[in-house]
C-alpha cells in the first residue's frame, strides 16, 4: 500500500465510525446581509483597507480623470489590459516569461465584480493577460470596476463565481500590506504600493 | 506552519536547495535562525531595532534605521530578487475545496502571489484537514480567517488556483502527519477544525504574557498545546498543563473548538496512559490519599505547622521541591484557619449585608461628576 492510500484508508475507517458527521446535504449559511446602498458600502469597505477609489459616469471619464493622476502620468512602463482605457507602453503579449514584467510601474486591469461587504474585487484570471503575475508585480494598480457589478457578501460573490479547471482568479481587496516589524502598518510590502478602482457606469 | 511542523527546510537545506521564507516576518526568523514565535506575526519578539540591526548586518541597511517602513522596503526590494531567482514556488493552503478540487492561500503582502506566478513550479502543502466541502462554504471561511486573524474584513489577496499557470507544473502535497489518528479520537476531533488564524494566542492569558516561545512547540498558543502533546506525547506532555482553563481561547475560536476542555482531557489521557512524571504521579496519589481522610489531613496539617519551621534551610528547599527554586514558602501559621474559626468567634465581624440599590444611568453620571458630595452623604448614612 502507497502512502496516499494508507493515509486515505486511515481517514475512512475513521469517517465510517463517526456518527454525527453531517454527510449530505450540508447546512447553508443563514441568509447572508444585504445591504440598502451596496454601492455606498464597497465604497466604504474599498478605502478602509487602503484603496483609492473614483466614481466615474462613463470610459471617457475614466480616461480623463486617470491621465489626471501622477501615477499614470508618472508611470514609464504601463500595462492595460482593459480595451480603451490607458496606453500600454510594454506589450506582455510579447513576453516570453512573466520575469520580463519586473519594472512595470502601472498595470490597469479589469475586475468582474466587487464585495461591499469588504471591498474585495473578484479578478479572473482571464482578465490578467499572458502572465498573471502582472497583478503582484506591478508597481502600482489601478482596477476597472462596472458599478453595476457590486454583490452584497461573500457568499453571494460565491454564488457567481464559476471554477474551471485549470482555472485562476483572486480577490484583491486594497494595496499589499503587512505589519510584521512591531505591528506597524506598512503599505506596499511585496506586492502594488498602492490600488486605485474606478467604479464606472 | 506546514512546514515548519515537518522540517521541511532543514530537509531541503541539507540536500544543497537555497530556501527563502518570503512572509517578511518569516524572512525575519529566518535570517536570525530562529523558529516563529507567532502564528499570524512570526517576529512579534522582536523590536524593531532588533530587526533594524538584523537588516544592517545581512540587508546592508544603514546603521540604526528602525523605521518600519524603511526595513519593509528594503526587505521587498532583497525578497524580490528571491522571487525572480527561485525556481519553485513552495506554499500552503488556507483552504481546499473538494468539489472543485482547487484550493486558496490567503496573504496581505502578496508574498504567495509572487512565489507563485515567477517560477514555473508550485508546490503547495496541505494538512489534510484543511478541505471544505464546497466552494461557497470559502464565504465564510475567508471572512473568518481574517476578522480572527488581524480584524481585517478579508485577506488583501485571496488566490483561489485550481490548475498550474500556463506551461507550468502544480504539485498539491497532502500531509497526515498524525491527524488521521486524531481524527479517531472524538474527544480531541475537534482541533482538526483549527484555520490557524492565532485569535486563541492573542486572547491567552499565559501566551499574552509570555510570547510563543514558552513552551517549544511550532505552533504556539492553546491550539499548540493541544496538537503538540497529540504529535509526541511525552516531549510536549506539559503543555496541557500549563494552562489556568479560564476559558478565553473557547470563547474567541472562531470554529469553536473547545480548547480548555480539550486541553483538561488531555490531562486526564496523559495521567492514564502514564506519561506524567512519576514524582508527580505519586505526589498527587499521596495527596488524593490525605485529603479524603479529614483526620490525617488535620494531622498532617499541624505537624508540617510544627516541622517546617524547625528545619533547617537546606531541608525544605533540598532538590525535592522544584517550587522553591525560584519562590520562598510562605511562613507557616501557628494555627490553621480551623483552629482560628473555632478560638475566636465573637470577635469576628460579620459582613454587613445591604439591600441592592437600582442605580438610574442618570444617577450613575452625578456620582461622576458630584463624586465628593457623594462620599461626604455616604459618612452622613454610615454614622446614623
Amino acid at each position: 500500500m502507497n502512502i496516499r492510500d494508507a493515509i486515505l484508508t486511515a481517514l475512512r475507517s475513521t469517517a465510517a465510525r463517526l456518527d454525527a458527521l453531517p454527510l449530505s446535504p450540508l447546512p447553508d449559511a443563514p441568509a447572508p446581509i444585504t445591504y440598502p446602498n451596496p454601492e455606498a458600502q464597497f465604497t466604504e469597505s474599498f478605502t478602509s483597507v487602503g484603496g483609492r477609489l473614483f466614481r466615474v459616469p462613463d470610459l471617457a471619464a475614466l480616461v480623463a480623470e486617470l491621465s489626471n493622476l501622477d501615477l499614470y502620468a508618472q508611470a514609464r512602463k504601463i500595462v492595460s489590459l482593459v480595451p480603451g482605457v490607458g496606453t500600454s507602453t510594454v506589450d506582455v503579449a510579447a513576453m516570453q516569461r512573466p520575469h520580463e514584467l519586473e519594472g512595470v510601474d502601472l498595470a490597469i486591469l479589469a475586475g468582474d465584480f466587487g464585495v461591499a461587504e469588504n471591498g474585495a474585487v473578484w479578478v479572473p484570471g482571464c482578465s490578467l493577460g499572458p502572465h498573471r503575475a502582472i497583478f503582484v508585480i506591478t508597481e502600482h494598480l489601478v482596477l476597472v470596476l462596472p458599478a453595476s457589478q457590486i454583490v452584497h457578501t461573500m457568499q453571494h460573490a460565491y454564488d457567481r463565481i464559476r471554477f474551471e479547471r485549470p482555472g485562476f482568479g483572486l480577490f484583491i481587496s486594497g494595496p499589499s500590506k503587512t505589519a510584521d516589524i512591531e505591528q506597524s502598518l506598512v503599505i506596499g510590502a511585496h506586492g502594488p504600493r498602492s490600488c486605485t478602482l474606478f467604479l464606472v457606469g | 506552519m506546514l512546514t515548519e511542523e515537518c522540517h521541511l527546510n532543514p530537509y531541503l537545506e541539507e540536500r544543497g536547495i537555497e530556501v527563502t521564507d518570503t512572509d517578511l516576518g518569516e524572512r525575519i526568523v529566518q535570517l536570525r535562525h530562529e523558529p516563529p514565535s507567532h502564528i499570524v506575526f512570526p517576529a512579534i519578539h522582536l523590536k524593531k531595532k532588533d530587526i533594524g540591526e538584523l537588516f544592517h548586518q545581512k540587508l546592508g541597511t544603514e546603521k540604526g534605521a528602525s523605521d518600519p517602513n524603511y526595513l519593509t522596503e528594503a526587505a521587498r526590494g532583497h525578497l524580490r530578487q528571491k522571487f525572480l531567482a527561485a525556481q519553485a514556488g513552495l506554499t500552503g493552503v488556507n483552504f481546499a475545496v473538494a468539489e472543485t478540487g482547487g484550493f486558496v492561500v490567503c496573504t496581505n503582502e502578496g508574498n504567495a502571489d509572487m512565489g507563485t506566478s515567477l517560477p514555473p513550479i508550485h508546490i503547495a502543502c496541505m494538512g489534510v484537514e484543511k478541505l471544505l466541502p464546497r466552494a461557497k462554504d470559502l464565504g465564510i471561511f475567508l471572512r473568518l480567517l481574517a476578522r480572527s486573524a488581524t480584524g481585517q474584513p478579508v485577506t488583501t489577496y485571496s488566490t483561489h488556483f485550481h490548475g498550474p499557470m500556463r506551461g507550468g507544473e502544480l504539485h498539491v502535497v497532502i500531509v497526515d502527519n498524525g491527524r488521521s489518528a486524531i481524527l479517531a479520537q472524538p474527544t480531541f476531533r475537534r482541533s482538526l477544525s483549527c484555520i490557524r488564524c492565532g485569535a486563541c494566542m492573542n486572547t491567552c492569558p499565559v501566551f499574552r504574557r509570555s510570547g510563543g516561545y514558552s513552551y517549544g512547540y511550532t505552533v504556539p498558543g492553546p491550539i499548540g498545546s493541544l496538537l503538540g502533546p497529540q504529535r509526541d506525547p511525552r516531549k510536549y506532555g506539559g503543555l496541557p498543563f500549563a494552562s489556568s482553563l479560564c476559558g478565553s481561547c473557547s470563547d474567541v475560536c472562531p470554529v469553536k473548538i473547545d480548547l480548555h476542555h480539550e486541553l483538561y482531557a488531555f490531562r486526564q489521557e496523559l495521567v492514564r496512559k502514564k506519561i506524567v512524571p512519576l514524582r508527580k504521579r505519586i505526589g498527587m496519589a499521596v495527596m488524593a490519599f490525605v485529603l479524603a481522610r479529614p483526620w490525617l489531613y488535620r494531622l498532617a496539617g499541624r505537624l508540617i505547622r510544627w516541622l517546617v519551621p524547625r528545619l533547617p534551610r537546606a531541608v525544605v528547599y533540598g532538590p525535592w521541591n522544584p517550587w522553591g527554586l525560584h519562590r520562598e514558602l510562605p511562613p507557616m501559621p501557628r494555627q490553621s484557619f480551623r483552629e482560628l474559626i473555632k478560638l475566636e468567634p465573637p470577635t469576628i465581624v460579620p459582613v454587613r449585608v445591604r439591600k441592592p440599590v437600582e442605580v438610574k444611568a442618570a444617577e450613575i453620571n452625578a456620582v461622576e461628576s458630584n463624586a465628593g458630595e457623594l462620599n461626604a452623604s455616604e459618612v452622613k448614612k454610615e454614622s446614623q
